[in-house]
Parts: C-alpha cells; sequence; structure tokens
C-alpha cells in the first residue's frame, strides 16, 4: 500500500509494542492517582465533606462594579450607566400567581415571548427566587405598576444599569461599545473577575480602556438555609466602581466634523501638535452604537454590513489611502535635509516629467506645467514635475528613511487596538514578496501615489509632527482618568513617540512657509479656504487616484463613476505662528482636495479657534 | 446474523457499546445539573445523534483513504487556521469561527485530528524509529498549528492539538536522550513561562491548587466547591437529583465543566467506578486496535487518538478532584457541549474503520 524506503517492519513493530506497553503503564499509574484521590475525597474523608456540604451555608454572590463613564474633555458625557426598569416575581410571595399575571397584563404590555420564558423559568428556579418577567419598561409603564404594588404581593420592580450612548452615532469610533461577552471573550478574560456582569467592552475605548472601566467585582456572601433559600448577608465586600475617563475628544469638534463630512464616505482626524491630544476622530458614515449593547437584531447587523457605505469600518483607523500630494512638504523636507536640493533650486515645469531613456510621460496635474517653480511654489501650487525629479534624485529608499520619522508606514501607537500600519514601500519589501521595483514606482511616490499608503491617523500626526518642529508625540484619546468616589484625577502625561528630529530650523520654516503659501498665497492650491480668515492656516491639499488613467485619457470627474472618483485630501495645521491644531481630512472619490476636504478642516478650525477664542 | 451487519456497517462493538453507555450516563446527569430542566438533555441528545452519525460516515472510510486525504486535512486546515487568524487581525477581536452559512465551525477542531494525522503521514513514508531531522520536522508539524491556535488565543485546545501530535511522536520511537532533553529543557523554562508568560490568573489558578481558600469567588472557590461535591458523595452517593452541591448552586460549571462532580455527589464511588470502567474499555480497546492495526500510519494514529482521549479524561478529573488546576477542558462524551463532540466521534469512527477494514488492508 505504501511506497516506503527502507523500513525494518519487524524492529518497527516491536518499537511501537513497546511504547504503547510504556503508555499503558503510564496510563494505569495516572488511573490510580485519579482513583487513590478520589477514595481519599469520598470514602476517608467522606465525614469531612458531608458535614461542609450539610454546612455549606453560605453562598458567595457577585456584586458587578459599576462601570466607569466615558466624557469628552469638556465634561459631556459620551458612555453612560442608565436604569432600565425590570418587572420581577417571586412565586411564592403572590396569593395567586394567575391573577396577578392578568392584573399585570391590563397595565403593561406582555408579549407572548416574555410569559413564554417567565413561565419556563418558573418550572426551572426555587419559589423563593425572585423571576424575571419584562425588561425596558417605560416610565409610565413603570408607574403604572408602582401605583398598584400594594395589591400585587410578589411582584418587584427593579432597576438595572444598562449602557447608553446619549450622543448616538456621534464618535462611535473613538467611543466604540459594549456587548455581550462572548464565547471568544471568554477564553480571554477572568471569568471569575466577570460574574455578574454580562457586558465587556468590544470597540474603541471602551474595548481599549476595557480594564480600567469595568473596576473590580465585590462579593455577598449570603447564608441560606438547607433548601437555598436566602436567610441574611453574612458579609458584604462592595464592588469597586470603574474609573470615569475623560477624553481628549471635543464632542462639540467632533459633531462639527461629522456635519461637515455629511452623508459622504470619509474621515476627519484632529490632534493637537503639541500634546499629541485627538481632539476629533470621525469616520463616515457612522452608526448608532445602542442597539449593539444588547444584542443587535439579524436584520439591522445585516443593513450594516452590506451597506455599500460601510459605516462599520472605522475609516480614521483602518482606512488606507494614497496620501497623493499631501505627501509633498514631507518630501520636500526630505530633499532639503538630505542636501539633494538646496531651497532655491528650480525646476522647469513643461506640464510632464520621463524618466531618461523612456518614453512614458508622467503627466503634472496642469497642462502646460507650471514654468520655473522652486520648492516653496512647487509646494503651493502643487507642482508635480518638481517632485517626480525630486523622488528619482533622492531614490526610494532615501526617502523611505527620512519620511518614516514622520510615521508613515508606521502605527502611530494610538490608545485603540487595531491600528492599520499604512505602507512605505521600497525595493525591499517588494522584492521580500517577490516582485521587482520599477523606476517608475519612484516617481509616484514623488506625488504619494503607488506603494505609498497612510490612515488619515497616521496623515495628521505627520502633519502634527511638522507644526511641533518635527517631535511626534503619540496620539492619545484618554485624557485623564477620575476615581467616581474620591474624584481623584489621574493625569495622562503626554510623550512623545521617537526622538526629536534635529531639523534645520530654515528647512523647516521654508517648508512651514510653503504650506501656509497653498492657503494663502495668490496662486496656492487651497486659496479657497482663505476667504475671511483671521489666523493663518499652512496646508496642503491632495487628490489621490482611484482609477488609473491611461497614456492617451484625460481624466473627465463628471463621467467617471463616483466610486472611481479621486479621493479628496487635506492636511492642515494653525495657527501657523503657535500651532494649537492639526487636521488631516480624506474624502473618498470627493474629487479635489481644495474644493471637497480643504473646507472642512477649515470649519473645524474655525470652530475650534475662533469660537473658543471668544469664550 | 448480527455480525455481518455490524460488520458491514464497519462497527466494532467493543468500543460502540461503553460509547452509548456513557452518552446514556450524560443524558441523566445533565438532566440533573441543569436544574431538572429537559431543555439541554435534549440539545445534548441531537448533538449525539448528529456525533453517532458522523462517527458511522467517518467508519465507513477505508484507512488507505484516510491516509491519501491526510495531507489535504492537515493542508485545508492550516489554511482555514492562517485564515482565521488574517480575519481576526482585520475584523478586530479573535475570530476563531468560520462561517459556511448555516453552519459556523471552528478550524482548530480540524487540526485536533489533522495534526495527529500528519505526523503518522510523515512517520509512516520513513524508517523509524526516527532520526533527529524527522523528529525536528515532525515537530514543525505539531508546532505550527499549536502556535496559531494558541494565538487566537485557544489555549486548551493549542494543548490537545501539541499534546495529539506528542503522542505520535512518541509512539514512533522517539530517542528516550532527546525526550529526557526537552522534558529538562521543559522544566527549567517553566519559571521563565511563569513569570513571563502567564496572565496573573493564570497563576491563580495553580495558586488555589495549594490554597484553595484564598479565591473565593474564581477558582478556589471552583475547585473547594467541587471537592466538597465530591467527597459528600460518599460510597452510594445522595442519589439522582438529590446532589445539595449542583442543585443549590454552589457547583459552578456544572453542566460543562465540573459536570464529573455532580455525578460523583449523586452516584458516589460506585458510579465512579463504573465511569471509570467504561472510560477505560475504551481506551484498552483503542490500545488493542493500535497494536493489531497493520502499517504504520493506522497505528500511530490510533495509538495517539486513544492517547489523546485519555488525556481529556485525566486532565478534567485531575481539575474536579483539586489535584490539577482548572484549565477548563470538558469531560469527553459527559460535558455539555457540541464542537467538540464531532470531533471525538469523527476520531471514534477513524478507529473503527482502522480495525473493521483490517482483514482487508492485508491483501
Amino acid at each position: 500500500m505504501l511506497n516506503i524506503p527502507i523500513k525494518d517492519h519487524f524492529r518497527e513493530t516491536r518499537i511501537f509494542n513497546s511504547r504503547l506497553l510504556i503508555t499503558g503503564v503510564g496510563v494505569a499509574i495516572l488511573c490510580l492517582l485519579l482513583l487513590s484521590r478520589l477514595v481519599y475525597l469520598q470514602l476517608i474523608s467522606h465525614q469531612h465533606y458531608a458535614t461542609l456540604s450539610q454546612a455549606n451555608r453560605v453562598r458567595p454572590e457577585p456584586i458587578p462594579p459599576v462601570r466607569g463613564l466615558i466624557l469628552d474633555r469638556n465634561g459631556v458625557v459620551l458612555a453612560q450607566n442608565y436604569p432600565v426598569y425590570t418587572l420581577e416575581i417571586i412565586p411564592e410571595q403572590t396569593d395567586n400567581l394567575d391573577q396577578v399575571l392578568t392584573r399585570l397584563k391590563r397595565l403593561i404590555t406582555l408579549s407572548p415571548k416574555d410569559l413564554k420564558t417567565f413561565n419556563k423559568n418558573l418550572k426551572r428556579r426555587p419559589r423563593f427566587e425572585s423571576i424575571l418577567l419584562r425588561t425596558h419598561l417605560s416610565d409610565k409603564e413603570a408607574a403604572r405598576v408602582a401605583i398598584e404594588l400594594p395589591y400585587l404581593y410578589g411582584v418587584q420592580i427593579k432597576a438595572r444599569l444598562q449602557r447608553h450612548y446619549p450622543l448616538g452615532a456621534l464618535g462611535v469610533h473613538a467611543t466604540g461599545y459594549v456587548a455581550r461577552i462572548g464565547e471568544n471573550d471568554m477564553k480571554r478574560i477572568d471569568t471569575a473577575a466577570y460574574r455578574g456582569t454580562q457586558h465587556i467592552g468590544k470597540l474603541g475605548v471602551e474595548q481599549s480602556y476595557e480594564s480600567l472601566l469595568f473596576g473590580k467585582v465585590g462579593i455577598e456572601n449570603n447564608e441560606v438555609n438547607a433548601r437555598g433559600r436566602r436567610l441574611r448577608t453574612i458579609e458584604r465586600i462592595p464592588a469597586q466602581a470603574g474609573k470615569n475617563i475623560y477624553l481628549n475628544i471635543d464632542a462639540k469638534l467632533q459633531s462639527v466634523a461629522e456635519r461637515a463630512l455629511g452623508n459622504r464616505r470619509g474621515a476627519v482626524v484632529a490632534l493637537d501638535p503639541i500634546t499629541g491630544a485627538v481632539l476629533t476622530f470621525a469616520s463616515t458614515p457612522t452608526y448608532n452604537p445602542n442597539p449593539f449593547v444588547n444584542g443587535i437584531d439579524n436584520k439591522s447587523f445585516k443593513a450594516l454590513l452590506e451597506n455599500p457605505d460601510k459605516p462599520l469600518i472605522n475609516r480614521a483607523l483602518n482606512g488606507q489611502y494614497a496620501p497623493g500630494s499631501t505627501i509633498k512638504p514631507f518630501l520636500g523636507l526630505a530633499g532639503l535635509e538630505s542636501g539633494t536640493i538646496e531651497p532655491e533650486s528650480t525646476v522647469l515645469c513643461k506640464g510632464a516629467y520621463s524618466l531618461p531613456g523612456d518614453k512614458h510621460r508622467f503627466r503634472d496635474w496642469k497642462r502646460g506645467g507650471h514654468g520655473e517653480v522652486a520648492l516653496l511654489q512647487a509646494i503651493a501650487q502643487s507642482c508635480d514635475v518638481f517632485f517626480y525629479r525630486l523622488a528619482v534624485r533622492m531614490g526610494i529608499n532615501k526617502i523611505e528613511s527620512l519620511l518614516l520619522p514622520f510615521g508613515f508606514g508606521k502605527k502611530t501607537g494610538i490608545d485603540l487596538y487595531g491600528e492599520s500600519l499604512g505602507l512605505l514601500a521600497t525595493p525591499a519589501w517588494k522584492q521580500a514578496r517577490g516582485e521587482k521595483w520599477y523606476p517608475g514606482e519612484t516617481v509616484m511616490a514623488g506625488i504619494g501615489q503607488g506603494l505609498v499608503l497612510t490612515t488619515p491617523l497616521q496623515l495628521a500626526s505627520a502633519v502634527a509632527t511638522l507644526a511641533n518642529g518635527g517631535v511626534r508625540m503619540k496620539p492619545r484619546l484618554l485624557s485623564y482618568l477620575e476615581d467616581p468616589s474620591t474624584h481623584v484625577l489621574l493625569d495622562n502625561v503626554p510623550t512623545a513617540i521617537s526622538k526629536k528630529q534635529v531639523l534645520n530650523k530654515e528647512h523647516l520654516n521654508l517648508i512651514i512657509a510653503s504650506m501656509t503659501e497653498v492657503v494663502h498665497g495668490k496662486l496656492g492650491t487651497g486659496r479657497r479656504i482663505s476667504h475671511n480668515l483671521n489666523y493663518r492656516i499652512a496646508g496642503k491639499t491632495g487628490t489621490s487616484q482611484v482609477k488609473s488613467i491611461a497614456q492617451t485619457e484625460t481624466y473627465d470627474r463628471k463621467n467617471t463613476p463616483e466610486r472611481l472618483r479621486d479621493h479628496a485630501l487635506f492636511i492642515a495645521f494653525a495657527p501657523v505662528e503657535a500651532p494649537r491644531i492639526a487636521v488631516a481630512v480624506i474624502v473618498e472619490n470627493g474629487g479635489h482636495g481644495s474644493t471637497t476636504a480643504a473646507p472642512i478642516a477649515r470649519q473645524l478650525m474655525d470652530s475650534y479657534l475662533v469660537s473658543e477664542d471668544k469664550s | 446474523m448480527a455480525t455481518p451487519l455490524i460488520r458491514r456497517l464497519h462497527i466494532d462493538k467493543s468500543l460502540f457499546v461503553p460509547l452509548v453507555l456513557l452518552s446514556i450516563i450524560s443524558l441523566l446527569v445533565l438532566y440533573s445539573a441543569s436544574g431538572n430542566n429537559l431543555d439541554s438533555s435534549i440539545a445534548q441528545f441531537f448533538r449525539l445523534v448528529v456525533g453517532f452519525g458522523i462517527m458511522f460516515t467517518v467508519a465507513q472510510i477505508r484507512p488507505e483513504t484516510l491516509y491519501r486525504w491526510t495531507p489535504y486535512i492537515f493542508g485545508i486546515g492550516l489554511t482555514l487556521l492562517v485564515i482565521v487568524l488574517i480575519m481576526g487581525v482585520t475584523g478586530k477581536g479573535a475570530q476563531r469561527w468560520i462561517s459556511l452559512g448555516i453552519v459556523n465551525f471552528q478550524p482548530s477542531e480540524i487540526m485536533k485530528l489533522g495534526a495527529p494525522m500528519m505526523v503518522a503521514w510523515f512517520f509512516s513514508q520513513r524508517p523509524l524509529p526516527p532520526q533527529l531531522k524527522q523528529v525536528a520536522i515532525a515537530a514543525a508539524i505539531i508546532l505550527i498549528p499549536t502556535a496559531l491556535v494558541a494565538k487566537q488565543p485557544d489555549l486548551g485546545t493549542a494543548l490537545m492539538i501539541f499534546s495529539a501530535g506528542g503522542f505520535v511522536l512518541f509512539l514512533a520511537g522517539m530517542g528516550w536522550r532527546l525526550i529526557m532533553t526537552l522534558v529538562a529543557l521543559a522544566a527549567a523554562s517553566a519559571p521563565l513561562v511563569w513569570t513571563y508568560y502567564m496572565h496573573d490568573y493564570q497563576r491563580q489558578r495553580v495558586l488555589t491548587l495549594f490554597d484553595p481558600g484564598s479565591d473565593p469567588l474564581g477558582t478556589g472557590y471552583h475547585t473547594l466547591q467541587s471537592m466538597i461535591a465530591v467527597g459528600s458523595g460518599g460510597v452510594y452517593g445522595k442519589g439522582w437529583l438529590n446532589g445539595s452541591q449542583a442543585h443549590l448552586n454552589f457547583l459552578p460549571e456544572s453542566s460543562t465543566d465540573f459536570i464529573f462532580a455532580v455525578f460523583a455527589e449523586e452516584f458516589g464511588f460506585l458510579g465512579i467506578l463504573l465511569i471509570f470502567t467504561l472510560y477505560l474499555f475504551i481506551v484498552v480497546r483503542g490500545i488493542i486496535i493500535a497494536t493489531y492495526a497493520q502499517d504504520t500510519f493506522t497505528r500511530l494514529l490510533a495509538g495517539s487518538l486513544t492517547l489523546t482521549f485519555f488525556f481529556y479524561f485525566f486532565v478534567n478529573i485531575g481539575m474536579v478532584t483539586g489535584v490539577l488546576p482548572v484549565v477548563g477542558v470538558p469531560l469527553p462524551l459527559i460535558s455539555y457541549g457540541g464542537s467538540s463532540l464531532v470531533t471525538l466521534m469523527a476520531a471514534f469512527g477513524m478507529l473503527m474503520s482502522i480495525h473493521t477494514h483490517r482483514r482487508i488492508t492485508q491483501s
């Protein structure tokens, strides 16, 4: 049957049988071990354990801790616990259970399902235990029952705490939600610590700060009689409530961002460049987390899953987009720092660039080109040819090593789970996948296309790093913790991710000046948003291609299906003189960065800088 | 007349009868453990029906076919594990289940059988006892799926895959010197694992073994209550449906991991002797099947499947009686639960197939 090289069957059988014999002996020894343990427990110590069993009158019951609140930086509540009224009946205390039920049916609605579960539990559980009849009584229903309570012996209205997100869909991609503890969670968590608790943080801050929000379970040692009836409480170790978490998020700003994005797909991330505080973390479309708390019904969940706009995807954290021209300031700085170009070096842009000895024409977005441009104009007007040339002259490996300190292709380390990596590909990266690096890919990297991908969070962090003089701060949602009983505040100290980059101050200032020119210059690509601006913004527009356009074609926005249209991007910080906010905006298939993405950033900055100043 | 029919159905009576008896015991104990609730017994009954159906089906597959399928089963299992891992990364949170429309299943279950099959397959083509190089390859076959499953993270199943593969290595005649070296290495690295790789609560579980009173709500309480249940059962037990430990809710997880305590409390030492007899009968029968098996693949596989079955039994009862830490391994055949039951019954199907196709294989 088998094609065996050289096998000594006798020897093999002998070895196998002897090994089997050894395991047989092992099995016997282990069985004897178990049996002797059982003899010890059941025969020798039987009296001891029988007494313990008889005296087993103390039943510990868990007291679930109250979950910490989540609030925004101004104390606006994002996640809270609100009492839900439940109706419970202790069967043995009722005079006539059927009468009680008919009476209750006149007061509140009882679905057949409620009654069915009730009847099932009635048969199964001891008659002295309270059995749940209905949950989520409205205030009116609770009041109606409460009035009649004197005539309804054995009926109880209880309040249980349930997680609720009062702002609904707002900021769901940052806050996340809790849901029922699933089988998967059970393997991960210490089930003893979660006794009496049905919920656990599944996403967002609810998930990443689970251990702080959760608190510590308490124990109530109850004395029970021989039939299990609770007689009295002997000891009570109260539960420790979870910590309240104050986020850096500004709910008002978050809502400005989400409204500005409207029903488009996109993301807005705003950071405080000095501290790394995450002021806004928006991804649209959003969804309401409240139905998830007690298990969303299949139909609604399927609708969310199958929604072509994919609301469940956290675009700010996991959306990976080509940065397009927003990469240019970083590339320009890299060119200066590496000495590849001088601040005054100019390039004649005729509207296209070709690699030596190659016919392929890498086109500039502006037909006919920008003429003679230096770095300042190249960034302000977003000249492609300048950066094609720069990229080729620097080479992809140098580009990668100089962009890394800005966090391209690296996780920012934000306090959320599942952050996407982005991508900053090198020939070595491609080689590891068995592919070859083409010179054209270096050219495309010059305008942030091809094998460069960033998340909105990474982009925001990169522009914040520019604003912060090269120091990259770790983005932080958590601002501080509050112990709900003692109100002691535990601060979260901002931390830098990487060592301070030694950047030439003149180079940095030139880049910032050119980004300021983007918004405030006469030819700046973002000049539309400078209208009525009483502070100064440094920004950069970007357009990231979704569909590749053939050499002979031209991109025609109106006749391109919406999903194939370009993504619009804008990165910015303000005020230029003393940066307080850094923003990255991405609108999927939004067309051009200057028309779609930049106004959103402006709205956000106005709201943060202008209205704050007034107050 | 019965013998030819049974032979034609490829059923091994000596395995079948104790399996059926244990299933009946399972239904009885479950009814009691779930507080006289018929629902869980009914659910378990249907799971058992499915399990036995799978056992019958697998028993019809000839060992040669199993042998030919082995690399594919292993390959598919490995691919699915990797998919699950990737999905788990992008979908966030551990995703151990793959949805096949109506049925959800856990790829790690495939590996409980796939890993020992693959190692047996590998050794069947090499002269035995294995040389160091072959042991290393076999170790890779075992450790890759083990690591993938452990990363999910599902340490219980990872342990089972690891031990199933390890048994094949041992039975194949891996050298004693090598075994001793590995045992010594494992012992030496234990303190490292203790300090760096174990969670606090896992350390707690081991510590409570020595001091059950230290953790009133957690595993110490579990073990203590379980020991009280077993000990108070005495020789004759308190009688079916009369176990106070389980019925008054002192005993946690009484339908799943601690079901043996319910049984011990209600049926006493005599009941335990019966259960031990049945389990040992199955194990001995498995060992016999392994000695009668006629080629390397089938005997290594039969031996490993049998020992894995015993391993489950030992770990569960050790845990319930307080000699092993609480690791969350169910009692095979008796505990409430579905996904691992299917794998278990498929394994018995393989044992039956190995034994009943024997004479034909010889030709």
